[in-house]
């Protein structure tokens, strides 16, 4: 079992995400199941969405508490949310921004980091700072849990418009190829 | 978001299916589309709005074929359905929470007059506290009118339930409304993998629509229904006891149609939910655990981690919720020492969950004594992980040798 943790605000398209990648693992013969977190969600406000996925039937429909990999699709989320809160040692952090690892803030469980400018990509493509497809482009450079071939497919069958559906591919083309992907070295503790 | 995939790639499948993923509430509309309703009447109420958004979106994409009154509450729209119901017409609508407290007056009639109207719950708590999130407190209140009431495990299980609830609820035998209970949130919203089935082949399980064949609405034939009965003299308290002595015939039949048609279900489509009571690894087991809904995947896991680590422990799980499944759940009571139930609402008269409280009524049938608690969690959208469920093992293991709380266990209170 593998489990993901979506961080967003609010029409950012976290809980969208989570069901594209779903798409796209069930693509690969994959079981997958995604559960948004609940609310009166507000454009901005933070949100969060959990995916799981396995190479055998899921039967638990819960939220997630300790997940493998959390996907942050907004820049400055983790100035107000502890986004880290039960991350598994070794964990897989793919966040949104535009500055170098040494001024991303880390927890200790952080194992392997990718990093994407998506707001600045998204700017470029959309006009508007919609990061999602970008990082689910950035979380399968990152983790290589899901083909970015899974994932063009799972987009071309949902329910895009053809000008949306080709600025979304483009976007995880970008958010591929345009992720720069780090592994932390810790010291063994004393 | 619906996303076709692919075929199914086992040729041994009974039907042609295709894989899609959807949520839930995506799956029940999906499922009263393949059942060819006549006429549907919708009102939106969190967390069943998507669920009518996706039937109104079917309907007017023209992949389902049929009238859509969009009413201006939910008393409404069951009272219209009731008319069309009486017409002939298959109907169908979905609420929750207070849309389904609105509607309690025509909910009550809709039993009494025997029409066989499908309505999906798609479970919320209680207000007050003011909450829009799930638990069965809506649908638990409503028990004791009369209505067919199933809760699904899985999205797959909402798809294929929703598609038997038609069956099962203008069988002859039958004639009841059926609620379709799905967990608001976790199932509701949950998306997975699902198998979807051929338009053909469900028609061919649903048979030739024969839809209200006691009563109908038509000029060339009038009638009056639903006549004014009871009180304590002429032909009233007769009449009136005929009328309830006939709902509760109607409930105790649909245990066995009920069973049939899950049966016919399997057979057609290969998937085989087990339609009262299921039991799993509950032979060898001394006590068991006993679950409604959603929260069952988490419990099964549970349950095998428990068994890994050597307690001798089983689950039992109700489906049919209303009529109680009385004889099918004394078989599997009698195979335990003890007995731990899982409740995702609150009995209040009793102090402990409402199927505890029930259950409690067949254990005295069992005739001899099981220790047994009660346990109340997931409420207003509060999670039951699998962490809870050891938390409901241990505890029942405990009655074994401990005497028996009186007091519920709150499972989310230190949440």
């Amino acid at each position: 079992m593998y489990e993901v943790r979506f961080h967003g605000r609010g029409g950012q398209g976290a809980v969208t995400a989570a069901a594209m990648l779903a798409s796209a693992l069930l693509e690969e013969g994959k079981y997958a199941v995604s559960i948004p977190s609940f609310g009166f969600e507000r454009r901005g406000a933070p949100v969060v969405s959990f995916l799981r996925c396995s190479d055998r039937e899921i039967r638990q429909l819960t939220n997630i508490y300790t997940p493998d990999c959390l996907i942050c699709v907004d820049p400055t989320l983790a100035k107000t949310v502890d986004i880290f809160g039960g991350l598994k040692p070794g964990g897989t952090l793919v966040q949104a921004t535009h500055k170098p690892l040494a001024e991303v803030a880390l927890a200790d469980t952080v194992g392997r980091v990718g990093l994407c400018d998506a707001i600045g990509i998204a700017l470029e493509v959309f006009k508007r700072p919609i990061t999602n497809t970008l990082m689910l482009g950035a979380f399968a450079r990152t983790t290589g849990i899901v083909s970015l071939e899974a994932l063009k497919r799972s987009l071309e069958e949902s329910d895009f418009r053809d000008a949306g559906l080709k600025q979304n591919l483009i976007a995880l083309e970008r958010g591929y190829h345009e992720t720069t992907v780090h592994t932390i070295e810790r010291r063994v503790a004393a | 978001m619906t996303t076709a995939i692919l075929e199914t790639p086992n040729p041994t499948k009974p039907a042609k299916q295709k894989v899609v993923l959807c949520e839930g509430n995506e799956a029940a509309a999906l499922g009263v589309a393949l059942a060819r309703p006549d006429m549907v009447a919708v009102y939106p109420i969190t967390p069943q709005s998507s669920l009518v958004e996706h039937v109104a979106k079917l309907i007017a994409d023209g992949r389902m074929d049929a009238d859509i009154v969009d009413a201006e509450g939910e008393h409404s729209v069951l009272s219209v359905l009731q008319g069309g119901a009486l017409a002939g017409a298959r109907t169908y609508t979905a609420t929750c929470g207070p849309g389904l407290a609105f509607m309690f007056e025509p909910y009550f009639r809709t039993s009494g007059m025997r029409l066989p109207i499908v309505m999906s719950i798609v479970t919320r708590d209680g207000i007050t506290p003011q909450s829009v999130w799930g638990g069965h407190q809506d649908a638990m209140t409503v028990r004791e009118v009369g209505w067919v009431q199933v809760y699904c495990e899985t999205v797959q299980e909402v798809l294929d339930t929703t598609i038997m609830a038609f069956k099962i609820a203008e069988h002859h035998d039958v004639m009841l409304p059926v609620n379709v209970c799905l967990d608001g949130n976790y199932l509701s919203y949950g998306t997975s993998r699902v198998e979807l089935p051929d338009q053909a082949e469900v028609d061919a399980f649903m048979g030739v629509k024969d839809v209200n064949w006691h009563v109908a609405l038509d000029p060339l034939r009038p009638m009056a229904v639903d006549p004014l009965t009871g009180g304590s003299g002429g032909k009233g308290p007769s009449t009136f006891v005929r009328y309830r002595k006939g709902q509760c015939r109607g409930m105790q039949n649909s245990l066995r149609v009920i069973e049939e048609i899950h049966e016919e279900w399997a057979q057609r489509f290969g998937r085989r939910f087990a339609p009262l009571v299921e039991e799993y690894r509950l032979d060898g087991a001394d006590y068991a655990i006993m679950t409604l809904g959603s929260m069952t995947g988490a419990a099964k896991d549970a349950v095998d981690e428990a068994r890994d680590a050597g307690k001798k422990v089983g689950l039992i799980k109700i489906k049919t919720f209303s009529p109680f499944p009385v004889e099918a759940l004394l078989k599997s009571l009698d195979k335990v020492q003890a007995l731990g139930v899982v409740d995702r609402s609150v009995g209040f008269r009793w102090n402990c969950g409402p199927m505890y409280q029930e259950t409690m009524g067949v254990l005295y049938r069992l005739g001899r004594h099981i220790p047994s608690m009660s346990f109340i969690g997931g409420l207003a959208g509060a999670d039951i992980t699998v962490g809870h469920f050891h938390r409901v093992i241990d505890a029942t293991e405990g009655l074994l040798t401990n005497p028996a709380p009186i007091e519920p266990v709150w499972l989310n209170e230190k949440d």
